[in-house]
C-alpha cells in the first residue's frame, strides 16, 4: 500500500488521464454532496419541529372547562364549568409527587390600561409565580411575579416585550413605572420575552390581585402543570397521559361530570403532541435516509459502471503490462490502487464541500419547520468510508477479469 | 537456450477442433538469429505465444535455458516473462500515455528496480537505439519505425535470455524495415539470441537461421548466409 514506486506510477496515470479521473471524481464527489445535504435538511427539520415545541415545556399541561355534553346524576347537559380555586388546590396536593410546576390562570381581554396619557387595550393575565416555568419565557428586564406577590395581592405587573417596545419609547427602562388597569395603578416589576410573540402582547399579574380586581371572588379559568422530568422520552409520555387521565377523572369528580364526558374538561398535554411530531420527524429523517442510500447506490452504480470503462479502455495497457512481467495481482492491485485513491478524494472533497456549505448557510435558513440544517461528520464521513469500500468491491471485478484476460487477446484489442 | 520437442497445440473452435501445431521439434542455441517463416495459418504466431508464455502448449517439452516451462500460474509466467523474455510486436504496442522514457522503462518496474536506476538504464538502451533525444516525447509524436526502435529498447532493458519479435517489421515501409533490421543485427552481434516472426522473405534473409513452417509441421530449417542490413541502406 505505501509502495512509492506504485504511487508515482498511479500519479503519473492520474496525471496523463486528467478528464477520466474528473468525470470518476466528479460523480463521486456530487454523490456525496447530494446525500449530506439530503441528510442536513432532514435534521434542519428535525431541529425546526423542536424549536416549535421549545415555546412551552414540554412537559406542561393545560387544562381548561367546557359544557358538559352527557346527563349524569340528575343533572342536564348543557351545564357550564366553571374551576375555582379549591380544584386547582385539590389538583396540586392529589398529585404534587408528580407536579413539577403549577400555575393557575384567571385572564380578562380587552382591558383598559393607561400609562401616562396614553390609554391602551390589553388582555391581563392573572397568574402564579411559577407560570414562567411554564411558559418557557425569560426576563429581558426585572423580574417575574413571585410568592409574597401572590400572597399579598400586590399590585404589581409583569409586561411582554411587545408592549415594552411599542409603549415604553421614552424611558430607559418600564421597571418601576406605573400603569393603570382598570383605574387602579399597577408597579412594573419586569418584563418578559416568550417564543411565542402573542403572549409577548399580555400584561401578567398574581392571580389573586386579579380576582380582587375583576370581582372573579375564587374562580378561575385554568391551570397550567408541568411534570417532574424523566430520562426516557417514551416513559415521560406514559407518565404524561397517566396523569392526564387521573387529573381529568379527578376534576369531573369535583364537578359532577359523567366519566366519559368528552366536553366538560379539557386536558392537553404537550407530550402527546410531541410524540406525534416527533414521529413524523422519525419518518421524515427515515425518508430522507432512504433517499440517501439510494443515492449512495447511484454513486456506487456509477462508480462501478466507469471502472468497467476504465478496465475496457486500459484492456490493451493491461495486456502489455503482463507481456512485460506484470501480475495478475499487481494488475488488480494497481486498478484499485487507482480507483480508492481517486474516490476517496473526490470523496472527501464533496463531504468538506457540502459540510462547508451546510455549516456557511445552515444557520441562515429560517424557513418555518428547517432550523440550522446539519449533518453529523461521524455520519458523513462513514458514508463516504461505505462508497469507498462499494466502490472498491465494484471496481475488484472488472480489474479482476481484467488481469484474467489471455495476454493476447488483450493486446489485440483495437 | 530454447529446446522444444513434439509441441502439439489445437485450438477448439466451436465442435471442431483445430489442429495448428502438430509435433514441433526446435533447438536453438545462445546468440543465434532465427527467423520462422510460413505464411498466415501455418501456425508461427501460436508458436511464437507458446515461445512467449502468453499460451500454453496441449503436449510436448518446452525448455528455456535450463528450466521446464510448464504448467505454469499467471504468477510465475508473468515473472519469467520478465526474466527471460523481451517483446516485439507488429504493432509496437507502447502506453500510448507514457513518454519514450517511461515506456523503456517500465520492464524495469516489474523488476523492482528504484526510479531513478531506471531512468538511466531506459536512457541507455534509447541511447543504443539512438533516440536519446526523442526520451520525453509521446508515442504520438514519434513516426513509426522511432516507435519501433522505442520497442526494442523496451525489450532490450530487461536484459531478457531472449528476444521475440513478431512481424517487427510488418507496419513499415522497407526502407525503415531494413533500418530496423539492421539495429536487430547490431544485438544479435552482441550476443543476443533473437526469434524473427515473418512472412517477408529479405527480411528472413538477414537472419543466420530460417525455420519454415508450413500446416503445424517444420518443413525445412536451414542455417543460411546472413544478408546484411546496410548494404540496402
Amino acid at each position: 500500500m505505501f509502495d512509492i514506486e506504485r504511487w508515482q506510477e498511479i500519479f503519473d496515470t492520474i496525471r496523463k488521464n486528467k478528464l477520466r479521473t474528473f468525470l470518476t471524481g466528479l460523480s463521486v464527489a456530487s454523490g456525496i454532496f447530494i446525500l449530506v445535504i439530503l441528510l442536513g435538511f432532514g435534521q434542519g427539520m428535525r431541529n425546526g419541529i423542536e424549536q416549535e415545541f421549545k415555546q412551552d415545556a414540554s412537559t406542561s399541561i393545560e387544562v381548561w372547562p367546557g359544557v358538559t355534553s352527557k346527563e349524569y346524576k340528575g343533572m342536564n347537559p348543557g351545564r357550564s364549568i366553571q374551576f375555582v380555586n379549591e380544584n386547582f388546590e385539590s389538583s396540586n396536593a392529589l398529585f404534587d409527587e408528580l407536579i413539577e410546576h403549577e400555575s393557575s390562570r384567571m385572564f380578562v381581554r380587552d382591558v383598559n390600561v393607561n400609562y401616562g396619557k396614553e390609554s391602551l387595550v390589553y388582555s391581563i393575565q392573572g397568574v402564579s409565580h411559577k407560570y414562567q416555568f411554564i411558559e418557557n419565557a425569560g426576563m429581558i428586564e426585572g423580574r417575574f411575579l413571585n410568592y409574597p406577590d401572590q400572597n399579598t395581592a400586590a399590585k404589581v405587573a409583569v409586561i411582554g416585550k411587545k408592549i415594552r417596545t411599542d409603549v415604553f419609547t421614552e424611558v430607559d427602562s418600564p421597571v418601576g413605572e406605573y400603569i393603570e388597569i382598570s383605574g387602579i395603578p399597577f408597579k412594573i416589576v419586569g418584563v418578559l420575552k416568550d417564543n411565542n410573540e402573542r403572549e409577548e402582547e399580555r400584561i401578567y399579574i398574581p392571580v389573586t390581585t386579579a380576582q380582587r380586581v375583576f370581582n372573579g371572588g375564587n374562580r378561575i379559568n385554568n391551570m397550567f402543570f408541568t411534570l417532574n422530568p424523566v430520562k426516557n422520552f417514551d416513559l415521560a409520555v406514559a407518565q404524561a397521559i397517566d396523569f392526564k387521565e387521573n387529573l381529568k377523572a379527578h376534576l369531573q369528580e369535583q364537578h359532577t361530570v359523567a366519566p366519559d364526558d368528552t366536553s366538560a374538561v379539557n386536558v392537553w398535554s404537550a407530550m402527546e403532541e410531541a410524540k406525534r411530531y416527533y414521529g413524523l420527524t422519525n419518518n421524515i429523517k427515515l425518508f430522507f435516509w432512504f433517499v440517501g442510500v439510494c443515492t449512495i447506490i447511484a454513486g456506487v452504480v456509477g462508480v462501478s459502471n466507469i471502472m468497467l470503462i476504465v478496465v475496457k479502455e486500459r484492456t490493451r495497457e493491461i495486456g502489455i503490462r503482463k507481456a512485460l512481467g506484470a501480475k495478475p495481482w499487481s494488475i488488480v492491485a494497481m486498478i484499485l490502487h487507482e480507483a480508492i485513491f481517486v474516490t476517496a478524494i473526490s470523496g472527501f472533497g464533496g463531504l468538506i464541500f457540502s459540510m462547508a456549505l451546510l455549516e456557511v448557510i445552515g444557520p441562515h435558513i429560517e424557513i418555518d419547520y428547517v432550523v440550522n440544517p446539519s449533518v453529523s461528520f461521524n455520519v458523513a464521513f462513514t458514508t463516504v468510508i461505505v462508497l469507498i469500500f462499494a466502490g472498491t468491491l465494484a471496481g475488484f471485478f472488472p480489474a479482476w477479469r481484467a488481469a484474467r484476460v489471455h495476454t493476447i487477446e488483450a493486446l489485440r484489442d483495437e | 537456450m530454447i529446446e522444444i520437442k513434439d509441441l502439439h497445440k489445437s485450438y477448439q473452435m466451436g465442435s471442431n477442433s483445430l489442429h495448428v501445431l502438430k509435433g514441433i521439434n526446435l533447438s536453438v542455441e545462445d546468440g543465434e538469429l532465427v527467423a520462422i517463416m510460413g505464411s498466415s495459418g501455418s501456425g508461427k504466431s501460436t508458436l511464437l505465444n507458446i515461445l512467449g508464455m502468453l499460451d500454453g502448449a496441449d503436449s510436448g517439452e518446452y525448455i528455456l535455458d535450463g528450466v521446464p516451462i510448464k504448467n505454469l500460474s499467471e504468477t510465475k509466467a508473468a515473472q519469467y516473462r520478465n526474466k527471460f523474455l523481451g517483446f516485439i510486436f507488429q504493432s509496437f504496442n507502447l502506453i500510448n500515455y507514457k513518454n519514450a522514457l517511461e515506456n523503456v522503462a517500465l520492464p524495469l518496474y516489474y523488476q523492482r528496480m528504484p526510479r531513478k536506476q531506471r531512468q538511466e538504464k531506459a536512457l541507455k538502451y534509447l541511447e543504443q537505439v539512438g533516440l536519446k533525444e526523442w526520451a520525453h516525447h509521446l508515442p504520438s509524436e514519434l513516426s513509426g519505425g522511432q516507435k519501433q526502435r522505442v520497442a526494442i529498447a523496451r525489450a532490450m532493458a530487461a536484459e531478457p535470455k531472449v528476444l521475440l519479435a513478431d512481424e517487427l517489421t510488418g507496419a513499415l515501409d522497407s526502407v525503415t524495415s531494413y533500418e530496423i533490421m539492421e539495429l536487430i543485427q547490431k544485438i544479435n552481434d552482441q550476443g543476443n539470441t533473437i526469434l524473427v516472426v515473418t512472412h517477408e522473405d529479405d527480411i528472413a534473409h538477414m537472419c543466420k537461421r530460417i525455420v519454415y513452417l508450413k500446416d503445424g509441421i517444420i518443413e525445412k530449417d536451414e542455417k543460411i548466409e546472413q544478408v546484411r542490413a546496410e548494404s540496402y541502406v
